[in-house]
This record gives structure tokens, sequence and C-alpha cells, in this order.
């Protein structure tokens, strides 16, 4: 059924009782030619592409909670492409412009809202850091601008601009980025792969991969066992316990983030807000909730719950940025498991095993990559070739001394 | 754990005064080892799920390196013991 | 006039009045009052409107699980936007205002979304909006974001102020109840540190609306004497107007208390709320339970409420809800509330029991109908009657309330926030609290006890226990006698059939029962997705009432137990928590510490200029009258340090002191080049790798004796290097005779910069600092003039003839102004870090605008300092990576701009001439840049691939973020004096 302001017409008309499932829930086959471990964001959108990209439509997608149970269902909802290294900077922006068509492509509203991204800063050295990455942007085609004190204090007015510990001098915009409502991503790739005759498989875990002769030909799973020519791991959070099913030793390590959102508000911030003097970012949803977060806790964990200290951190930020949030009360408060990599740069590679594929390290920045992430590695799993934007993210990169390391933290995965 | 350490020099100390750095199970290869020894060394974690040891810094205490022995999933601390005499105990 | 304050009875004050207004209009109320009951005392039942369908909306709870009467109480920068009013207390001058409306509460244009309520059905927003594409940011989402949200926040400055702290005790009681209150008397009798906490701003939970008689006195007198008793107690803390709103790992909770949010004038010295982080031995949780809505047509009608509400305005505010109240329940509840509602004068007309054989007993002169149920409610803005079916026939029952009582659910928030899901009860017909350890229990009706006596004992029980697990002696509790009790019973009731009207479910975020079975038919029946696409318990009260409706429902719908279908997962917050009480005093000046340099009185004194550096506040340039732009003072700094002297306040550094028959041996392993063989009286510039290769800081090393070093660290790395070297000394060679500690705050330094430095210098010091006896990088304890101990290198960051001075930091400002003094006749000059950065530029010395962690030693031109001798290093393996040794990697250089009027800035990037910009075409980037007064022109470091092949190229400085392209020459990155002439003078 293709979604228009007309089927909603009809279908009220008709009690709202026609509208169909978004999606089927088939009884998986015995065999696929590809089988997508994690239905979450990456996996969908993987899914979604290799179906109507690139052919590949015997294909099932595994999860072992419900749809979009993962961190595309547990985010801040920011996307933007305003990175600073090569490595990274057309991946980004590759996204961006698939989330610009996405809608209309998915025939379904994921509210993408181009409100604008603005960073903070607070000192020289960090302006000229925003300037360097700003004109990395540009180089890759990608507009930015630089706003200065004055014009942010028109833009921005609520701002601490004279009680700041860090006083605020500036941000670094980038107008195309913005935000767009999380489980409508899940959600529409979801019913965009099924339509394509993606078989999504909800509550069936994967428990073994098994090889045969140094191949995968399949996997254990709480529903039996599923063969298939190719797998391809998307499980961000959990890829090194996937991984370990195949003896997959990963730069990873699990890292819980915490996110927040008050309660509902009329309209009063109209962009996404990063803060400089910490790593506070803030946006206001459409139904009116202020989402908020920062850094990590900082302990591996698999949990996903954090912890007061960094809660009560984050509000300190948030205060500090904005002093009018003192009166404004959070609502609530979750956390979602990252796969932390080792630069804070994520990795779309085959393995060392031969027909299987990963897909994993997306740090805090899955959500933002969803749409590019799964468009290369549905390119890598049907071409067995990386796509020109992910070169730079493969898994050999450690190895070879090519870290993509946007905070430049070195081989610490809680530094980033 | 996520709220309290019990620093086997301090007593029971909030987490904000530790700094954690990560898998406390690594050995520092010699520098001649291999290339795929140190390529695992420094870059490749078993990241389990359950029981982990990992090295919390009491940075606002004792500056001592701690080897907290915990769960990933629970966050259940099963011991905290002194990363020196942790390494060393290694090396015997 | 038909809700009234009842002439008597009520927890209240009447001989206090208190004044307050409600969108303008001056009511009264009592001391003792919340804002909900004083607002239904003046018969304002009409309170919201609601989220999506604007419809009207009245009080339905007494309590936090309140979903419509949510207003913005006080104003301008003391707004509280979306305060329940039913927890809110009332106080004289309290303003309150409706939200959500306009333009009024009682005419509101929103209301017209009821009529399209068809087409706006759940997850409506998802299947159009999408053409054309532009249209979304320009015209639908700000239609959207305009209807929704609820109360505004003003976003201004605070001006009260918040704190946090600490509280530790050996059993935390969650919950001020029959349950708890006698818990907490059994532990506070036993000598057990107790807290009892509860968020009400009176304490006794649900004995304060109790009718029954607890040792023949009334149940609001028990909870008063029992209060009495605890508050004698030393070992117990009383803390009422406390939610504790998360249970986190070790036992620790997070409450706030809302120290003075009651109160007309706050007072200055308090705070308005307070955070407590509670470190408990033990806990429980006596948290009680709430009672149900039913799901019938036009349920949400004002005047619809819960019975217990109805119950708790009469006992405790003397409120009737209306003149004429009628009962909906499917259990006993319904008619116990009926009676206590008869007791206290409210005329109860009717009881519609949805369960065919009920045996409860109705009050005289109340008619009951069996097996009855509503299907329709009268009235828009006020209730004023209920169509109820019996068999097939309806029947139009007046009333002006109607209380609803669908059973009971423990309340078990906090004890499933920790991963831990609650487990479906059939005997309750609830979900009950997982099993989470003896370090939280559950206790009372949150237990899933109903009966007073029942909860009385189980908190005396569960104190007990943990008193003899702490090792106390505990006394067996005497137990208070409760008359005529009943074991309440009832049948769960998800959704009444039948409905001519909407039946909500969430009543906040109007989600109403065929928006669960549009879900459903969509293929979002997972309790996730229900709530996700429904938005179904996402509102400010978290589904508080319609939770376990939604579930039942679902359940209902799938034809399997609610067991199955599970809940949603509790998390922090019990209810909203504001920004400014977590975040307490850490705001504004006090967001981070500030740190001062020992000679920051010094530079203070001579003018400076500050800039946040971190932490530190640190010099910029020192301006002098007539100067009018930074510049100007920067400039002429910089050239009076190369032509005379200068002195910098240098004490930020981090310094570090090495100590240990190993510790040359240590920091030959710590640093990329050689530091073993450093002679005694000497410093060495040194360079720190991390185990990838990449540099990590830079600094001096400086022998004092065989076995005594004194390193310094860049400002921003201090911290992370003496991590660093404490992880490199305990975890990785434990053995190595090493010690050291930071001295960063014992030592002032500063540098003395300048072809007149040694001059200046000389004249504090009896040694000879001659060159011939004190060269460059000579390093030693000396003896100031006036017998000050002190440490003198010969280091220079400014390319000049430069020592740096460190005297004990109490002297810091003292020795400054008596070089300045010595320098006076050598025209000395402060200069700031403005400056020392224009010096180190023309140098091409390097900071952490170079350092940026992607840099390796041949990167910066210091490849030659890397020992190929040492067996082992920090970085040694793997710098040899290719990645970290190929030829094209971005290398240091000096640019200088072929036009000498034009500026180039940090953060350009470098293209070939004719070349178009990509990300390809990118050469490089300018990492430090600014004007030399030495060379007349702009300068600049930047990284540029294989850059040192390519001296003398001509290369587009490319800044599109400020539109700004300029041609610059790659050059040598030491700009002045390449041979280190004066460095050696």
């Amino acid at each position: 059924m293709r979604y228009s302001a007309f089927s909603i017409v009809r279908n009220a008309l008709s009690g709202n009782l026609n509208w169909k499932q978004q999606w089927r829930q088939p009884q998986p086959k015995s065999h696929y030619d590809v089988i997508i471990v994690g239905g979450g964001g990456h996996g969908l959108a993987t899914a979604y592409y290799l179906a109507k990209e690139f052919g590949v439509k015997n294909v099932a997608v595994l999860e072992k909670g419900y749809l979009g149970s993962g961190n595309v269902g547990r985010n801040t909802t920011i996307v933007r492409s305003n990175y600073m290294l090569p490595g990274n900077e057309p991946f980004y922006e590759f996204s961006m412009k698939l989330w610009e068509g996405l809608e209309q492509d998915l025939n379904y509203n994921v509210m993408l809202s181009q409100r604008g991204v603005i960073m903070l800063y607070h000192s020289d050295g960090q302006r000229d850091a925003y300037i360097r990455r700003g004109n990395a942007m540009w180089m890759e085609g990608v507009s930015a601008e630089l706003i200065e004190r004055e014009q942010l204090k028109k833009m921005i007015p609520f701002l601490n601009y004279d009680h700041a510990r860090y006083p605020i001098l500036g941000g670094l915009l980038q107008r195309r980025a913005g935000t767009a409502r999380h489980d409508a991503v899940a959600w529409g790739y979801a019913r965009g792969a099924d339509q394509h005759g993606v078989d999504i498989i909800e509550h069936c875990e994967v428990t073994g991969i098994r090889r045969e002769n140094g191949v995968v030909t399949g996997v254990e799973t709480s529903k039996g066992f599923i063969g298939c020519g190719k797998l391809a791991l998307a499980a961000a959070g959990n890829s090194s316990q996937v991984g370990e099913m195949a003896d997959l030793k990963l730069p990873l390590e699990s890292h819980v983030l915490q996110a927040f959102v008050t309660e509902g508000l009329k309209p009063c911030i109209d962009h996404v807000i990063v803060y400089g003097g910490g790593h506070f970012y803030i946006s206001q949803s459409d139904k009116g909730g202020l989402v908020f977060g920062a850094e990590i806790d900082g302990y591996s964990s698999y949990a996903q719950r954090g912890n007061l200290a960094t809660a009560e951190h984050v509000m300190e930020e948030g205060v500090s940025m904005i002093p009018g949030l003192s009166r404004v009360r959070v609502l609530r408060a979750w956390g979602g498991v990252m796969d932390m990599s080792m630069d804070g740069s994520p990795i779309i590679d085959r393995t060392s095993i031969d027909n299987l594929y990963l897909n994993c390290g997306w740090c805090y920045g899955g959500f933002k990559a969803t749409p590019a992430s799964g468009y290369c590695f549905a390119h890598l799993i049907a071409r067995n070739d990386t796509h020109p934007v992910a070169r730079a993210l493969r898994l050999d990169r450690f190895a070879r001394g090519y870290a993509v390391d946007e905070a430049g933290a070195g081989p610490q995965p809680n530094l980033h | 754990m996520a709220s309290l350490i019990t620093c086997p020099h301090c007593g029971v100390r909030p987490k904000e005064e530790f700094a954690v750095r990560g898998d406390a199970s690594l050995i520092r290869p010699a520098s001649s080892a291999s290339d795929a020894a140190w390529h695992d060394y420094v870059y490749v974690r078993v990241n389990p799920r359950g029981r982990t040891l990992e090295h919390w810094h009491h940075v606002a205490g004792c500056r001592r390196f701690l080897v907290v022995e915990r769960d990933t999933v629970t966050h259940e601390v099963y011991s905290v013991v002194d990363g020196a005499a942790a390494a060393r105990e290694v090396r015997r | 006039m038909t809700a009234y304050r009842l002439s008597s009875g009520g927890l209240l004050d009447r001989s206090k009045v208190l004044s307050f207004t409600f969108d303008g209009r001056p009511l009264r109320g009592f001391a003792g009052d919340t804002l909900a009951s004083a607002l239904l005392a003046n018969d304002q039942l009409l309170v919201g409107r609601s989220f999506k369908y604007h419809r009207p909306r009245g009080i339905v709870s007494a309590g936090p699980s309140e979903p419509n009467a949510l207003m913005t109480l006080g104003s301008g920068a003391r707004s509280d936007p979306n305060t329940k009013a039913t927890v809110a207390e009332l106080y004289a001058g309290l303003t309150a205002k409706s939200q959500n409306r306009w333009p009024s509460l009682g005419f509101d244009v929103g209301a017209v979304n009821g009529l399209l309520s068809p087409f706006l059905g759940a997850g409506f927003y998802y299947k159009t909006f999408m053409w054309p594409r532009q249209l979304w940011e320009m015209l639908y989402e700000p239609v959207i974001r305009r209807a929704a949200g609820l109360g505004r926040a003003v976003l201004e400055r605070d001006p009260e102020s918040y704190e946090k702290s600490w509280a530790f005790c050996d059993l935390l009681i969650v919950g001020g109840g029959p349950a708890g209150l006698m818990a907490a008397l059994t532990a506070g009798r036993a000598g057990l540190r107790v807290i009892l906490a509860d968020e009400d701003f009176r304490l006794g939970g649900s004995l304060l609306g109790e009718t029954e008689t607890i040792d023949g006195s009334p149940a609001p007198a028990f909870a008063e004497r029992v209060v009495a008793e605890l508050l004698s107690l030393d070992n117990v803390t009383l803390l009422p107007r406390t939610t504790v709103f998360g249970w986190y790992d070790d036992n620790v909770f997070g409450a706030v208390e809302r120290v003075q949010k009651h109160v007309a004038e706050p007072s200055a010295t308090l705070p308005t709320e307070r955070v407590w982080r509670i470190a408990a031995k033990r806990a429980l949780l006596a948290t009680g339970a709430e009672e149900r809505p039913l799901v019938f047509g036009g349920n949400d009608c004002p005047g619809v409420m819960m019975a217990s509400a109805i119950g708790t305005y009469a006992q405790r505010y003397g409120v009737s809800a209306g003149k004429s109240v009628a009962i909906f329940t499917s259990g006993s509840s319904g008619y116990r509330t009926a009676r206590g509602l008869v007791a206290r004068g409210v005329t109860v007309s009717t009881i519609v029991d949805s369960r065919p054989e009920a045996t409860e007993a109705a009050p005289d002169g109340v008619r009951v109908i069996r097996s009855g149920a509503i299907v329709d409610t009268k009235g828009r803005k006020r209730l004023s009657g209920i169509v109820i079916e019996r068999s097939g026939f309806e029947e139009l029952i007046a009333c002006d309330a109607l209380g609803m009582s669908g059973g009971w659910s423990p309340v078990i928030h906090l004890a499933c926030q920790r991963g831990a899901r609650p487990v479906w009860s059939e005997d309750l017909k609830a979900f009950s609290a997982p099993d989470v350890g003896g370090g939280l229990r559950v206790v009372g009706s949150a237990n899933g006890v109903y009966t007073l006596s029942g909860c009385l004992r189980d908190g005396a029980e569960k104190a007990t226990t943990i008193a003899v697990e702490l090792g106390f002696n505990a006394a067996e509790a005497s137990l208070p006698v409760i008359e005529n009790e009943a074991e309440p019973s009832f049948a769960a009731l998800w959704y009444v059939p039948g409905a001519k009207s909407k039946a909500f479910v969430d009543f906040q975020n109007d989600v109403h029962a065929r928006d669960l079975g549009l879900a459903l038919r969509e293929g979002f029946g997972h309790v996730e997705h229900a709530k996700r696409y429904t938005t179904s318990g996402m509102a400010t009260d978290q589904g508080k009432l319609s939770n376990v409706n939604a579930v039942g429902i679902l359940a209902g719908m799938r034809g399997v137990s609610p067991a199955e279908v599970g809940t949603t997962t509790f998390r922090p917050f019990y209810t909203p928590v504001s920004f400014g009480a977590l975040a307490g005093t850490s705001r504004d000046g006090h967001a981070t510490p500030t740190r001062k340099s020992p000679l920051h009185e010094w530079a203070r004194k001579n003018g400076a200029t500050f800039v946040d550096s971190g932490l530190w506040f640190r010099s910029a340039w020192f301006p002098r009258a007539g100067e009018k732009t930074w510049r100007e003072s920067v400039d002429r700094e910089v050239l009076n340090v190369r032509a005379n002297v200068g002195l910098c306040d240098v004490a930020t550094l981090g310094k570090i002191e090495v100590f240990g028959a190993d510790a040359a041996e240590f920091l030959n392993r710590l640093y990329c080049n050689p530091m073993l063989k450093l002679p005694v009286g000497k410093a060495r510039y040194g360079l720190m790798l991390r185990e990838d290769g990449f540099v990590f800081d830079d600094g001096t090393v400086s022998r004092l004796a065989e076995d005594q070093f004194f390193v310094t660290t860049t400002t921003a790395m201090a911290g992370a290097v003496m991590s660093h070297m404490d992880y490199c000394a305990q975890v990785l060679w434990p053995d190595l005779k090493v010690r050291f500690c930071s001295v960063s705050d014992q030592w002032a330094q500063m540098a003395i910069a300048g072809p007149k430095a040694r001059d200046v210098l000389q004249q504090l010091i009896d040694e000879d600092i001659s060159e011939a006896v004190f060269p460059f990088l000579a390093a030693r304890s000396m003896v100031l003039r006036g017998g000050i101990n002190a440490r003198l290198f010969r280091i220079s960051f400014s390319g000049e003839l430069a020592f740096e001075l460190a005297v004990p930091a109490g002297y810091g400002e003292a020795v400054a102004e008596q070089i300045m003094e010595a320098g006076r006749a050598h025209g000395i000059c402060a200069y700031g870090v403005e400056a020392l950065n224009v010096l180190r530029l023309e140098k091409g010395h390097l900071t952490h605008a170079e350092f940026d962690g992607r840099v390796t030693p041949d990167d910066a031109g210091l490849g030659r300092m890397v020992s190929a001798q040492k067996p082992d290093f920090i970085g040694k393996h793997l710098s040899a990576r290719y990645g970290l040794t190929a030829a094209d990697r971005m290398q240091l250089v000096g640019l200088k701009p072929v036009d000498r009027d034009k500026d180039m800035r940090a953060g350009a990037h470098l293209l070939k001439e004719g070349m178009k910009p990509s990300t390809l075409n990118d050469q490089g980037w300018v990492s430090s840049a600014g004007y030399s007064p030495v060379l007349g022109h702009h300068i600049a470091l930047a990284f540029l691939k294989s850059g040192r092949e390519r001296y003398g190229e001509k290369i587009v400085v490319w800044d599109k973020l400020r539109d700004h392209e300029m041609i610059a020459e790659v050059c040598d990155p030491a700009f002045v004096d390449p041979e280190n002439k004066k460095l050696k003078a």
C-alpha cells in the first residue's frame, strides 16, 4: 500500500480498518543468499539496498529482539556530515545525500528535519580546529558556515553568553544537518525491504555461525539452522559477541551512552546545538521534548543503563550552555550499548573468513550513518568490493597504520 | 560499580574519582614481538559480555591503577586489587 | 457549582487561607491543600487540554500519576512548566496557568483537531507530509511543532540556586505510607541509621486518606504519632517532599528534595531543590499501589477521576468532587471508596460494577448496577451523565463526578530500573516486582499486600529482617489493631466493550483503544512498538496510569496473557527532575574548577588581559596606554623580546619530579628519544609517543642528580601525562625503582627571554650564569640572592637566549617583580601567551595545534629524535607501520605569503595551484598562523603532503569557510634564526 494524504483519507473513511501490516512476519526459509544479523537501522538499510539497488532479493534480516530494538531506537536522532578527516567526510556526506531523498525513496516520512547543527567554540584553538573542519567539509563540497558571536546571539539568544565558564565565541554551522525520527527510520527501511521481498525475522537470536571448510554456510538460531550464501553482521553494541561465534577478535569495546528527554515543551530550541566546553548536544523533537546527551559513561558495559554521576554531569553541561534549562524537567534517561572502536570510526569490511562480512564500530555516530552504512555494506556484500566512500573504514587500517582518528585520542576506545 | 568503587587503599569511593583506562588482562609484548602480537595488544579487545578485568585509575585519590574484576552486564564487582601487585603477579 | 469544599474535615488548617490565581482568576484555598485540591474546591474542574486533540480535561488523580492537570506555575524566569497540580503544594501567591490552549482554556481553537481525528490516527504522520520535500521544514514541521508540546520554557536565567549532597544509611525507606512508617519505626527503634523519603509534603501516604481506624483512632492520627516518634530518634532522618527518582548500581539512590518549591518567597540561603545521592546498605520500596483507570467510551470527560482520588480529596482535603458521584468499579475498592464518601457526607448515587456476581454491600441508598458497563459520558467540559449498558439496554444516569476503580497495580518502578523485568502475577492480576536481591526489598502494597494490617506487618517484618542482617537487635514489633478489614478483590478489566465514543488509554498523549488496534493491525503489536508507534506511555506521566491497560488491551487483541506481552522498560526518572537540581552548583563560573598560576597576581598588577586555557587563566597580553588592539600589544612584546628581554609566566606547564635508581631507565622507556645518558645538570627536549606511534606530548627533561629528574609537560596534557606515567610505572614496569609526583603547583616557573636575559637574571644570582658556565640546555638548582631556592634552565621556546626560572610558588610573584625591577634598565616587558605563540611560530616550534594526536615525530620534522638504538620505548614497535612512514604523509612546513600583504589563518587547507577543491586534491592544512612583527608579514605552519620536498613551491591557501584564498610559498618552518645563533648566544 502506497502512503499518501490520499491513502490516509481513504482509510479514515473506512474506519482505518484496512491498513496493512507494514512488514510481514514470515517464518524463516531454510536458506538465503544473504543473511544479515541485526534488525536495527544498519541491518535493515543493508537489506533494503541489497534488494533495491543491487538486485539481491533472497535476503533475511535476523533480529534477536523486536525490530529496531537496538541503537536506532535509542539515540539522539542527529543527522550531520560535518567531519574533518578525508576518511570520514565523503562517507558521511554520501549518507547525508541519501537522507535527503530517503522519504521519497522509502515512501515513509522519517521526518528528516534539516534545521541545522551548530557546534560551539570557546577558544581560539577550538575555533581554528573548526575552521579546519569547515574547510575539509567544503573540500568535499559540503557547505559550512562560521558563525561569529554577534551573529550567534541573534540566532540563538538563550545561550550563556555572559556568565559561561568558557566564553561562547561562535560556532560552526551545517545548515543541511538536523534530526530525523529514529524509530521511523527503522520502520521505513523495514517496510521498504519487505516490499522488495526481504524476510525480516524478529525474535530470532543467532546462537552460532556454522562454517564448513573455512566458509560460512549458515547460522544456528533460536528458530533453528538457517543456511546462507553470505553472512553479514550488523549488530553494533554486540559485534564482539557475534564475531566471537566465528572466532573473530575485533578492535572494539562495548560502552554505554546515556541519552535523555525532557517533558514536552512548546517550540523553544530550533537547532541542534553542540557545546564545545564539554560534550553536550541538544535538540527539540517535533513532539516537544528536548533530546540530549553527552559522553559515554566510560567503563565497558552491555547494560542498557547508565549511572547517576554521568547523568548529573550531562545536566551540568546543559545548564552551563543554556542557563534557562535549569527549570526544565528531565523525563527519562536511557542507555544504549555502543561499539566503541579503537579510533572512533566505524568498520565496514570483509573478514578473514570467506563469505563473512562485518559492519561495526559505530561509536556514538551510527544513526546519521544509517543510509550510507546500509548502502556501502550492501555494495560490499553484493559486489565483494568496497564502496569508494568507505575505503578508509576497512578493518586492516589498524595493522597498516591508517587509523581514522577524528578526535586524535589514540587507541583507547573510551576517549573517542 | 558504576556508583562506588572500593579502593584497596582509600576505601569506598564514588565513581567520579576514577578514570577508566580499559582492559586489564593485556600484557605488553616485547618490543621484538611480532607485528600481529603488537596489533592485538594495542587494538584488539576480547570485550567480554560478563566477567572482565579493567584498569581503573584512582586519579582523585591514591593515584594507583586498580584492577577491577566486574561484570559488564550486571555491573557487579567481584574484586578490586592494586594494579602493580596484579602486574607483578602476572609476571611471576 | 458542583465540586465543593466540605464544611469540615480534611488535614487542613482552615484558619490559614491562601490566595492564589489560576489563569488570572483569584481563588482561595487552605494550608494543607495541593493546587489540585484547591482548584477542585473552587469547582475549577477543567484544568487542561490534551496533547493532540486539545480535548478539555480535568483532574484525574491525587498524586504523581496525574496525566491532565499540568500547568505552568510562577512567571518569568521563575516559571515551571508542566507542573502537576496534584503534587504542587499550595502557597499564598501561587500563580498557575493552564497550557496547550489558545486563546483560552475554555475556548481552544486546537480542538478542531478532534474533528479531524479519523485522519490523525496513530502514526499518520509517517504516511504523509512528504511532498514536496522542501515543505517539511517550511510548513509541515513548524505547524506540527507548534501544535505539539505542552508548557512553555522561557529559557531565561534561573535566579534560584540548587545543591547536591551525599547521604549514607543502613536503611533507606522509599515511601512514608503504612508499610514505610512501620518499617522506619521498627528499624529506628533498633538503632539503624534510617532515611525515610516521601514525595508528599506530609508523611502518611494512604493513611492520610484512610477511613479505617487504627487502635481505635483515625488513621491520620496514627501516622502523626509514628512521625512524632521518628522525629525523636536521632538515627532517623525524615525527608518529606523528596522523590527517590532512581536506583543505581551499588544500591545508590538518586533523590530530589523540593526544599522550597512550596514557599512564596524563597530564602536566599537555601537551595530551591537538593539532589541527594543516597548510598544505602539496604532499602525498602514502600511506594504503595496505583489504582487503575477503566478504558470506556468518553472516559476523558472532566469529572471522570480515579475513585481513590475522589476518596482522597474528600478525606484528606475536605473536597467533594461533585454533588452526585457515581463509581465505576471492577472490584471491591469501588465499594470501599463509596462507603468512605458517604461517611464524609458526599452523595454517591450509583455504583456500576462490571462483575456479574459481586457480593460487596453498597452503602444505604446507593444503587448498584451489576454486569454494568459505561459506554459513553455526557458533557463536554464537565461531566453531566453516564450512559450505562446492561444486557443490551442503555440507561442514562445523571452525575457530575465519576470514580474509576479498575483494581490495583503495585508501584514497582525503582525495582525495575536496573534491568530486571516486572513479573506478571495472576494472583494480583498485576505486574509485580522482580526479585532483585537483598539490597532492595519491596514492602506493603507495592509488594501486593493490600490490607492495612498486612502493610503494617510487612513493614515491621522486613525491617526486622534487615536489622538482624546488619547485626542489630530488633525488638518484636507490636502491631496495631485494625477492625473490619477485608482483602480487596477485583476483576481485570482492560477495556469496556461497546464504547460509543473514544475510550482513552493514555489521556495525556490522546491514545485511545482504537489506536492500539491500528498499531496491532499494522504490525506494531510488540509492546515497545505499540508504545513507539502510538506514543502510549510516553507522556510526562510515563504511563503510570495507562501502561498496564495498554498491555492488557494488546494482550486481549493478541489473545495472549499480559505476561507474554510484557512491559516497556522502566527507567529513571520516576517523576521528572529539573536540570537545575541535577546540575546543583556546577554552573556558570563554577561549571569547572578555575586554576590560577602563582604568577597570576603579578600578571594582573602588570595589566594582563587573561584568556581561558583549559582550567587555567593565562595572561594573554599586557596592553599599554595608547594600544588600541591586541595586535599592537603583542607585536610590541614580540619585538621587545627579540631586541631586549621579556618575562613570561610559564607556571601552567605540567611539572613532574622523578626519583629513583631506575628513574633514567624509566624516562628512557617513556620518551622516544634517549634519556639514559642525559648528564646531570643538563636539560633535553623530549618527545613522548602513544603506543600507536603518534606524538603524545612534548616537554623537557632535566637531570638534577643521578637519580633525580625534573620533567615538564605541556599545559594541556599535564594531567594525561601524569596518568600515563602512573600507568607505565605501576602496570607496565612495576619492578622499576622509580617514584614521581606532580609538582606543578609547587613551582612558579617563568621564562626570561631575549638577548639581555642573562644580564637581567645575573643581577639576582651570585653564581656565574655566563654562556661558558651555564650554556644552552644547562639545568640545575641554585640559590637566588636573598636565599630563595630556585631552579634554572637554559631552555627556550621563543628561540631567544632564554632561561626558565622556577621558584617555590609562594615566592613567584615577588621574584617576578624583582626581575622586572632588575630588567627595567634593559627595557624588560611582560609578555603573554599570544606573544609567546608568535615567538615560537617564528622559530618553528610546535604546540598542540601541531601535535593534534595524528602526527608522527617525522611529520613534525623530528624524526631524527626517535632512537633506533633503544631496545624499547612506548610507541616503538607500531611507529614502523607503513601508514606512519609512508612518503605521502603530511609533513610540517612553513608558509610565507607571496603577496606579503595577505594574511593567512589557521584552519585553511592547501591546494595545488590550478587544482579544483576536492577531498582527493586536498594537500594539507594550516595548523598555526599569525603576523610576524620581525618579518613584517604573515607566516604559518602547515602540514603538507610530502611537504619537506616541496620548499619553494607555490601553494594555494584555501579558506573557503571565510571566502579567503591566497598563494603562499612553502618554506622551512624555522622563520627566524634557523641556525640557532640567538638561542646559543
